[in-house]
């Protein structure tokens, strides 16, 4: 059925026309068992007790639970299938005292309370016409006695009064932190320190390394101090705060691949040894640590948002959200053989952002 | 009936009212001094309207107690610091090793105190239940119309509180400094530094320094335990207040009205039911952090910025933006020495926005489209509002395919996929899949409405098919019962908005008229093809119409066979069909 209501207009419609069905009022009510059958009437008070009265019962075993099941020690605490006992009995004897008043309480609504739906009228959420304006009235008195409107000049200044407090609340957070200045553009990499495995603080020998093998590593200023080996200033171990902000951008890659399977960029000849490669290990997307390594395809996959690096070819992005290639570390080998880096990374490592440029 | 007209119960006795009581005593006391009386007859037995869908919010509201109560224990224990310490708690596999004092104190939660482990398993679980239960509300308020006026102002609220309960489960998720968690936070950090010109020095005010700082941690906390909770306990006051203040909506039908509420009385009927969904809200959440794991940090390992688990994912309602994240492509502009990364930028700080911000004006959108100014207190059925049901499936499929796109890796694993097909597939899906899932809904609505006046005007199938005397076969229709006959015209007509006139009396156009006129092309093609309910005269034809059927039937009527009654494979005697009446 179609009713072809644009040539209706609507409010003369609702005004003429009466409900189509005439509303037959409230249905009549239907009494309940428990209404009607005293037995029924005494089960259903029996059962709402028994209900609260298990429920006494399970906190109860709450409490026993506490007490008598060990969680600490060095031998392996109680299970109960494969499931640590004490958190089992506890949320379980909890869970069903709660529940038992819960379904209590609503069987008792259902089958005992009062079920006569009753009716009350609504009123407009707006106020009458005579509250308005008493109201408005009240409001103008207020206004006319306070004489703001008449006295721009108290007016004015009270609200710019009031608007420079803004700056104190604003100023007051500014040493929240530092300004980021240059440290976003800085690695703790500097010419000649060496490259270590991460965990063991191990040097890498290039030879070592076989073609397809990734390691994760480290500057090795995380586990001994550091003097460049033409003199200079010596860099300590970073502790505490400054060794977890040092960890989170100088993490790296090394990665060992055919030589010929290698493309260069510009001035990038010399940035490897017989293959190997160092890059950030940090995604340049959001910044999570990538390892997920694909030996055949040179394929580095990040686990968070898939982007993926293709490390024979500069880092390049090949697929995924990443907006530019994975920072490339220059290296060389020391007199032992040993891999250290040329510089710091020549580019901010991780994320983008507005001053990188 | 009146409010205040005791109605029967099963009470077996009355209370002896001649003999002063110590209760009458003590509520004389509050009452002379806080005036109680007054509020309390008014709203002791309020009349709230029964349906299960109403109990949807009521899911949210008692989680958030639940959460109250056992954020209130964790925070005994839990010890909001970055400071590095050795663990040698219970948990033998990280033992010596060094972590955060926030790791070490949830270890500690975790193994060594009593009930510890199933209070943060309550806790985490019961905020999933805040905030599915906040979204399943939303959706129900959506989908029945229940934001129209006169409660626009307390939908913006219930936004609010979605948005707040958000980012409170994301800071909540943080505290605990594991490797996952802390993983998240590496992301945040990222998703900052993507805002132009601010995004560095936010993120350097906010980690107190480079990420990861020592600061984090210890603010997330007081953000987590004392500002975000305050806004949230302020806002669902309000919340509730409106709700007293405007009456529940309730469902059309016999002696419903647009005028009145009909239900059972705030005391008893909803205090025990409501009160005992509490209970039945905080048990299922007890059994739930008993029996199922949640967030097993010792499996993750104490947070290290140089390591991160393959697999790495945000709580369920972090996933639609972080799906956004993995399926934009790459774009990053780099001009006059600056760079703006589009691809974070713009999936996780203005999508966000965008997507809330729409929510946040469906109902000033819908209302200006419709030109509808009028109190609604009648729920309606989505069939009955087309658009509107289509435009929420729509921004739900949107929601749904960026939120898969969130576990695109999981997804390829589980089923061998390949994750750059998926991706490139969730790139078109989203914006197609809204598109389809609108249409689709739409026409599906239209029809249903077709149906409803389908049946009030020829009945209802019964499902007995009579053969005539001719050999014709027809199925039998009956009419609806009047109750649900009302209440299925109990809805308004949909009325297009019409512009006045487009010109003044002296041919000028009036100001505002392209506007109108946008206005008028919307509200037709919000309405465009909606059913409306039959006129009374129609319905009065159509039953006319039946009462021939009726007629034409008569002959057949009792004559039943079940099919079996002729081929001889049982007697017909004693067979109910054959007997039945009508």
């Amino acid at each position: 059925m179609s009713i072809d209501h644009e040539q209706r207009t609507g409010s003369e419609l609702v005004a003429a026309e009466p409900d189509p069905v005439p509303d037959p009022g409230m249905e009549e009510h239907l009494p309940r068992p428990t209404d009607v059958d005293p037995i029924a009437e005494r089960r259903a008070e029996r059962q709402v007790a028994t209900l609260f009265g298990l429920s006494v019962l399970f906190t109860l075993g709450f409490c026993v639970a506490y007490f008598a099941i060990k969680i600490k020690g060095r031998t392996d605490p109680p299970h109960i299938f494969g499931w640590g006992a004490s958190n089992v009995a506890l949320g379980g004897c909890l869970g069903i005292a709660l529940l038992l008043i819960g379904t209590g309480a609503i069987l008792w609504a259902r089958k005992l309370m009062g079920d006569h739906e009753i009716m009350e009228m609504r009123h407009p959420a707006r106020s009458s016409d005579e509250d308005r304006e008493e109201a408005l009235s009240a409001l103008s008195l207020g206004t006319e006695e306070s004489g703001i409107a008449r006295r721009p000049l108290i007016r004015n200044s009270m609200l710019a009064a009031m608007g420079a407090l803004g700056l104190p609340a604003i100023v007051a957070l500014r040493d929240l932190g530092p300004l980021p200045g240059k440290k976003l553009f800085h690695t703790v990499w500097t010419e000649d320190m060496p490259i270590v495995q991460d965990v063991t603080g191990t040097k890498i020998k290039a030879s070592d390394m076989q073609v397809g093998q990734l390691v994760n590593a480290e500057p090795g200023v995380f586990y001994d101090a550091f003097t460049p080996p033409g003199g200079g200033t010596t860099v300590e171990v970073p502790e505490g705060v400054t060794a977890q902000e040092d960890r989170a951008k100088a993490a790296i890659v090394v990665v060992r691949m055919d030589p010929d399977a290698i493309t260069p960029a510009k001035g990038r000849a010399d940035w490897g040894v017989n293959g190997i490669l160092v890059f950030s290990k940090i995604c340049t997307h959001v910044g999570c640590p990538i390892s997920l390594w694909e030996q055949q395809t040179h394929h580095l996959l990040c686990p968070c948002h898939q982007s993926t690096f293709d490390l024979a070819d500069n880092g390049k992005v090949i697929f995924g959200p990443a907006g530019h290639a994975l920072p490339q570390l220059p290296i060389k080998v020391d007199e032992d053989g040993y891999l250290v880096a040329q510089s710091d990374f020549t580019e901010p490592v991780g994320p983008s952002f507005w001053e990188r440029g | 009936m009146s409010t205040s007209t005791p109605v029967n119960t099963n009470g077996t006795k009355a209370s002896n009212a001649a003999k002063p009581s110590k209760a009458g005593a003590v509520a004389d006391w509050a009452d002379s001094r806080l005036g109680l009386a007054t509020a309390m007859k008014k709203n002791l037995r309020k009349v709230f309207p029964d349906h299960w869908s109403f109990m949807l919010g009521e899911i949210a509201l008692w989680s958030f107690v639940v959460l109250l109560l056992t954020g209130t224990f964790l925070t005994l224990w839990y010890r909001p610091s970055m400071g590095e310490t050795v663990y040698h708690g219970s948990f033998q596999q990280l033992n010596g090793l060094e972590m955060s004092e926030a790791y070490s104190s949830t270890l500690n939660i975790s193994f060594d105190v009593r009930a510890g482990l199933l209070m943060r398993q309550m806790h985490h679980w019961a905020a999933m239940l805040f905030i599915a239960g906040m979204m399943v509300h939303l959706l129900r308020v959506y989908f029945t119309g229940a934001f129209r006026k006169p409660r626009e102002l307390n939908w913006v609220i219930g936004c609010l509180l979605l948005l707040l309960g958000t980012l409170e489960g994301f800071t909540g998720y943080s505290l605990p400094d594991d490797l996952l968690s802390g993983t998240g936070i590496r992301a945040a950090d990222g998703f900052i530094k993507s805002m132009p010109v601010v995004g560095t020095y936010i993120s350097f005010f906010l980690f107190g320094g480079e990420f990861p700082g020592d600061s984090i941690i210890p603010r997330l906390y007081t953000v987590h335990v004392l500002l975000i909770p305050g806004v949230l306990l302020g806002l669902i006051a309000a919340h509730m207040l409106l709700l007293v203040y405007h009456k529940h909506t309730q469902w059309p039908g016999p002696g419903r009205t647009n005028e009145n509420v009909v239900g059972y009385p705030m005391l008893p009927v909803y205090a025990a039911k409501a009160g005992g969904f509490f209970f039945i809200v905080f048990g299922v959440t007890a059994l739930l952090g008993g029996f199922l794991s949640i967030n097993p940090i010792w499996r993750y390992g104490p947070y290290n910025p140089s390591e991160v688990t393959a697999g790495s994912q945000p709580d369920w309602y972090m996933g639609w933006p972080d799906g956004l994240l993995r399926i934009m492509p790459g774009w990053e502009s780099n001009f006059w020495g600056v760079t703006i990364g589009w691809n974070v930028l713009v999936p996780i700080i203005i999508m966000p926005g965008v997507m809330f911000t729409i929510l946040l004006m469906l109902p000033f959108i819908e209302s200006w489209i419709t030109g509808d100014k009028r109190d609604h207190h009648l729920l309606q059925r989505p069939r009955n509002a087309p658009t509107r049901t289509a435009l929420m499936v729509a921004l739900m499929t949107f929601y749904g395919i960026s939120w898969m796109a969130g576990g695109n890796d999981i997804i390829a694993i589980v089923f061998h996929l390949s994750i750059n097909s998926i991706t490139y597939f969730n790139r078109v899906a989203v914006f197609l899949g809204p598109i389809i899932a609108f249409i689709i809904t739409r026409r599906w609505c239209i029809s249903l409405q077709r149906h409803d006046n389908e049946t009030l005007l020829h009945g209802y199938e019964t499902g007995v098919i009579m053969r005539d005397a001719s050999g014709g076969y027809t199925e039998k229709h009956l009419p609806l019962p009047v109750a649900d006959q009302y209440t299925l015209t109990a809805r308004d007509r949909d009325e297009i908005y019409q512009i006045e006139s487009a010109t003044d009396e002296n041919g000028v156009q009036a100001p505002g008229t392209r506007k109108e006129r946008l206005r008028a092309s919307l509200s037709s093609w919000w309405y465009r093809n909606n059913q409306q309910k039959p006129t009374r005269a129609e319905l009065e034809a159509a039953h006319h119409h039946a009462a021939d059927e009726a007629a034409h039937d008569a002959p057949l009527v009792g004559q039943r066979a079940d099919g079996h009654q002729f081929d001889g494979r049982h007697g017909t005697e004693g067979d109910d069909l054959a007997h039945h009446k009508d």
